[in-house]
């Protein structure tokens, strides 16, 4: 007994190290396999409160960008405006409002809020971005992310009261279904943790023609975000000879570097879509 | 300002520095990230016990943790240098005459050669042992070569300017107590 005593005594200091270095092994096991920026609500408000005070100062320097893509938006907006139309067409124009089903039995199925960001990073392997809206502000995880110009950010995957966390597309995570534009061929879009210009899409057949500057758009498939937003242009076409698949290398449309303004996209049938996606198994078991 | 206030005052403007000006930076090329946070670990006093250094290592990085969202990657590295340092320390000073005359490892206390080999050495160790925890996550192996070299390279140069900018006094520890 008194032997033990002395070898921990002699060790302590390594025993110490072990102990320590396995807390955070553990911690960093158990909060980064699970894709979430999991940390408590209350060191969020914390580094919260910090970076708000960080993107006040900072979001001067990119106002004048910043005006400009609002500007160029709200130019966009303006031209769909229905006293631009005129004729025996516009009838057949839907605006839906607020109601949760209009007489024409369309449902609402998004609906878009608006978000200040007051983090972001690039640098890292794994890129997130914190806003300042939260649960508070009807905010949940799951919602999609997109940026002014219609192209797309990231997913919300933690909320606090007052911020939420947002997975970016520079995320080993990060897989949303994405097509070729010219010919809705589908694949999903990666990203290595090399460089914020370069994401890659994979599982695009050989069968498509595709070329050098063709747009990627957001695909049908993908529950989160809506069809058809803007991710980004091919850059270059890899093409493994024993593969039956491209590997493309795509330059996303978002700016990351300089995102300030988002708006957050609720899908309001994600629920009921993925309740009966989950009914399969069951009813498989009784069919046979 | 005695040593504690001044090493309290430190921990927050490391890890200021580090969230808000280094990590802006864009990226200038895959290999190249500039950390300097752990400069707060080498500069800490030379007769803090070595039970201590650790804990103060890991509750140092798991607050540059909450900065960049990734929990227990900065703390491990930090934890890995704190326990190194004492060992090197040892090795590189002259005994009974530095250790008791000086309060902190500077580039007077220790002189240009030894205080080079010490921040090279745990800079290297942190950031082999940083990039291999993002490696095991995903990566290939020439990626995480280069990555170490680079990012050490930088981190040096960048220690070395803040040793130039900010010229620390070698003070006596018989002038403080």
């Amino acid at each position: 007994m008194r032997n033990i005593f002395l070898f921990i005594r002699r060790y302590l200091n390594f025993l110490i190290f072990l102990v320590l270095q396995g807390i955070c092994i553990a911690i960093l096991v158990r909060y980064n396999k699970t894709h979430e920026a999991y940390f408590s609500g209350v060191s969020m408000e914390a580094t919260g409160f910090l970076d708000k005070q960080y993107a006040t100062v900072d979001g001067y320097f990119r106002l004048k960008a910043e005006n400009k893509r609002l500007a160029e938006e709200n130019n966009a907006f303006r031209n769909m405006l229905a006293s631009n139309f005129s004729g025996p067409d516009t009838s057949t124009i839907f605006y839906l409002d607020s109601l949760v089903k209009d007489t024409t039995q369309r449902m609402r199925k998004f609906t878009w809020l608006p978000a200040k960001v007051i983090n972001n990073s690039i640098t890292l392997q794994n890129n997130y971005i914190t806003l300042e809206r939260g649960d508070g502000q009807d905010v949940t995880k799951g919602m999609a992310v997109v940026a002014p110009g219609n192209t797309i950010v990231g997913v919300v995957v933690n909320t606090s009261k007052n911020y939420s966390v947002v997975m970016s597309l520079l995320h080993r995570n990060s897989k949303p279904s994405c097509m070729l534009k010219k010919d809705k061929n589908t694949g999903s879009l990666e990203w290595d943790g090399k460089d914020p210009l370069v994401l890659t899409l994979k599982n695009i057949p050989k069968s498509s023609k595709v070329l050098i500057g063709d747009t990627v758009l957001t695909s049908q498939y993908s529950s989160v975000y809506p069809y058809g937003l803007m991710v980004g242009t091919v850059s270059k076409i890899e093409s493994d000879p024993a593969s039956n698949f491209h590997t493309l290398r795509i330059r996303p449309a978002t700016n990351f570097s300089a995102i300030q303004h988002v708006y957050l996209v609720a899908n309001l049938l994600y629920a009921e879509q993925k309740d009966l996606e989950g009914k399969i198994d069951e009813d498989l078991k009784k069919i046979n | 300002m005695t040593g504690l206030v001044k090493n309290i005052v430190r921990f927050f403007l490391f890890l200021l520095l580090q969230a808000f000006v280094l990590n802006k930076i864009p990226p200038l090329h895959q290999f190249i990230v500039p950390y300097l946070y752990f400069l707060f670990i080498l500069w800490l006093p030379f007769n803090i016990s070595r039970t201590a250094l650790m804990v103060i290592a890991v509750l140092f990085g798991l607050c540059m943790d909450l900065f960049t969202n990734t929990p227990g990657l900065h703390a491990a590295p930090c934890l890995l240098i704190a326990y190194l340092r004492p060992f090197l320390l040892n090795l590189l000073l002259p005994q009974e005459t530095t250790e008791l005359s000086y309060v902190e490892p500077s580039l007077k206390s220790m002189g240009w050669a030894p205080y080079f080999v010490y921040v090279l050495i745990l800079t290297f160790m942190h950031h082999a042992y940083l990039v291999l925890l993002e490696w095991l996550q995903f990566g290939n192996f020439l990626y995480f070569l280069g990555k170490v070299t680079g990012t050490t390279a930088i981190s040096i140069m960048l220690i070395f300017l803040t040793e130039m900018l900010f010229y620390r006094k070698a003070r006596f520890r018989t002038n403080i107590a």
